[in-house]
């Protein structure tokens, strides 16, 4: 239960960070917040040979809103997303998410561009990034680009992060008044990791759904929307017909593998009780 | 490839510069290096909170950081939470109320209620079990601990502390 031995470097600049990876070459691993890579590293399921320690570097800390646009840094750690003000009002979702990501010591240690970029398909945060639509800023030797959330979870713990690039910041397209948003999960215990978890974001503008995008985690290798049961909610008033015909589209959305602990049958239908929950509870307070 | 590296850190009030190999973690560079051995390194992987301290006012696990990680930081351990008393009213009633029995997860409960009531003064028995939602027990079913926090936040709080044996399960 104790890392190999490895060198460390802290950078103060992501162009330090970028350069220090390169020197080190493909041995190297960047650490932010160490929640999920200090236990890898603990069962040797990784060996890095250098650490490269992104924690003090300034570029990447901040919450702040321009215009908009909500703009968190790579290493808004999670007890900042449940807690700060400018995210419950500009990123409601996520601050309902965030009291279902892991126990209060790791939220307040763990980053969110930490979860972000190692794409657990269980983790809350990379799946709330495509119900809130966000965009990835990446830095790499090549220069910085914006990648949308639908295009930058690929595979299982595969991202649009290519090795030796850096995920500085989160943006968020700010929530208007008319949006309503929902989250939970099913689990077997508090912090752990959910069995399903489903995030919702629509708008209701004259009692009509439009704009509805629906996420989940743990139903597949990587966060998924479900785009057959947006398409059943858009144009229609959020009423018990158009929630049935919503959890009825999951069935074509969502296709979970059988594990030894839930049957697929059991998470699809696991999948449709938190979505017909979810839109019962933005229908009930709208 | 891996040659120690010096670091500055606050532990329990007191300035201290060490050397530390890097894969050393914060749990172990206070066990091991300082001696001191309140902070319990159960399953190294952040699973069971009995490693946890206070890092500049939050707890945290001290097995999921290595020292170099920690340089510049404030770390209080159980121990400097006990000599300066900031915790001596939990380790009371801790003990009166019979939550605890071996002992090994006490040091990193007493950390979590230090941190949830430096946070919320009066949590209900939901908020505290959900700050201890990272911490096992392995022998007093949690429901004595739980009694225990919300007593001291009672008593804190400056009521009278009604009978335990009242509280609701
Ligand atoms: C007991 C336990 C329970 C947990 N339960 C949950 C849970 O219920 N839900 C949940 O979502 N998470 C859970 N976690 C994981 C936790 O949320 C982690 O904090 C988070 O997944 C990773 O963030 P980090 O900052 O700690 O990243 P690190 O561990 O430092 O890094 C994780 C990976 O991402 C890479 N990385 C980090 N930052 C960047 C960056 N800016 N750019 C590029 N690459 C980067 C690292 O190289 C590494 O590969 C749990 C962890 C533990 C130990
Ligand atoms: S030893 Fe750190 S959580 Fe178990
Ligand atoms: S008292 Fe033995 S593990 Fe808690």
């Amino acid at each position: 239960m104790k890392a190999r031995a490895f060198s460390y470097v802290c950078p103060a600049t992501v162009a330090e960070a970028l350069d220090a990876f390169a020197a080190a070459g493909s041995e190297a691993s960047f650490i932010a917040g160490g929640q999920s890579l200090v236990p890898a590293l603990a069962l040797r399921l990784q060996a890095p040979e250098c650490l490269v320690d992104i924690g003090r570097i300034a570029e990447l800390r901040g919450i702040s809103q321009d215009g908009e646009w909500l703009r968190l840094g790579a290493l808004t750690r999670h007890v900042e997303v449940h807690d700060h003000p400018l995210i419950a009002a500009c990123a409601p979702l996520l601050a309902l998410a965030a009291p279902f990501v892991a126990h209060p010591a790791i939220r307040n240690r763990g980053t969110l561009g930490g979860s972000i970029a190692l794409a657990d398909p269980a983790s809350e945060f990379p799946a709330m990034m495509l119900a809130v639509a966000a965009e990835m800023e990446i830095a790499g030797p090549a220069g910085r680009r914006r990648v949308p959330a639908t295009d930058f979870f690929q595979d299982l713990y595969q991202t649009a992060i290519e090795p030796g690039e850096l995920l500085v910041a989160i943006h968020i397209p700010v929530a208007r008044p008319g949006h309503r948003c929902a989250f939970d999960e099913f689990a077997r215990r508090r912090g752990d990791y959910a069995i399903v978890g489903c995030g919702v974001m629509l708008a209701l503008p004259a009692d009509v759904v439009n704009e509805a995008r629906i996420a989940f985690l743990s139903v597949g290798s990587t966060p998924l929307r479900a785009r057959a049961a947006e398409a059943a909610l858009n144009g229609r008033p959020l009423d018990a017909a158009a929630i049935r015909d919503a959890q009825a589209a999951l069935a074509s959305d969502l296709d979970p593998a059988d594990d030894e602990q839930v049957p697929a049958a059991m998470r699809l239908h696991l999948a449709r009780v938190l979505l017909g929950r979810l839109l019962g509870k933005i229908a009930a307070a709208a | 490839m891996s040659a120690h590296l010096p670091i500055t850190l606050s532990v329990n009030g007191e300035e201290l510069t060490r050397r530390v190999e890097p894969r050393e973690t914060l749990a172990d560079f206070l066990r091991r290096d300082l001696g001191l051995t309140g902070t319990h390194a159960g399953c190294e992987m952040g699973a069971c909170g009995a490693c946890l301290v206070m890092l500049d006012g939050l707890p945290v696990h001290a097995c999921l950081i290595f020292a170099v990680q920690a340089a510049g930081a404030t770390i209080q351990t159980v121990e400097g939470l006990t000599e300066s008393a900031a915790i001596a009213d939990l380790q009371s009633v801790f003990h009166t109320r019979n939550a605890l029995q071996c002992g090994f997860c006490t040091p990193g409960m007493l950390v979590a209620a230090h941190g949830l009531l430096s946070r919320c003064a009066m949590p209900s028995r939901e908020e505290i079990r959900d700050a201890l939602s990272g911490n096992y027990c392995r022998c007093t079913g949690y429901e004595a601990i739980v009694d225990a926090i919300e007593t001291v936040a009672r008593r804190r709080a400056g009521e009278a502390a009604s009978s335990m044996a009242e509280e609701p399960a």
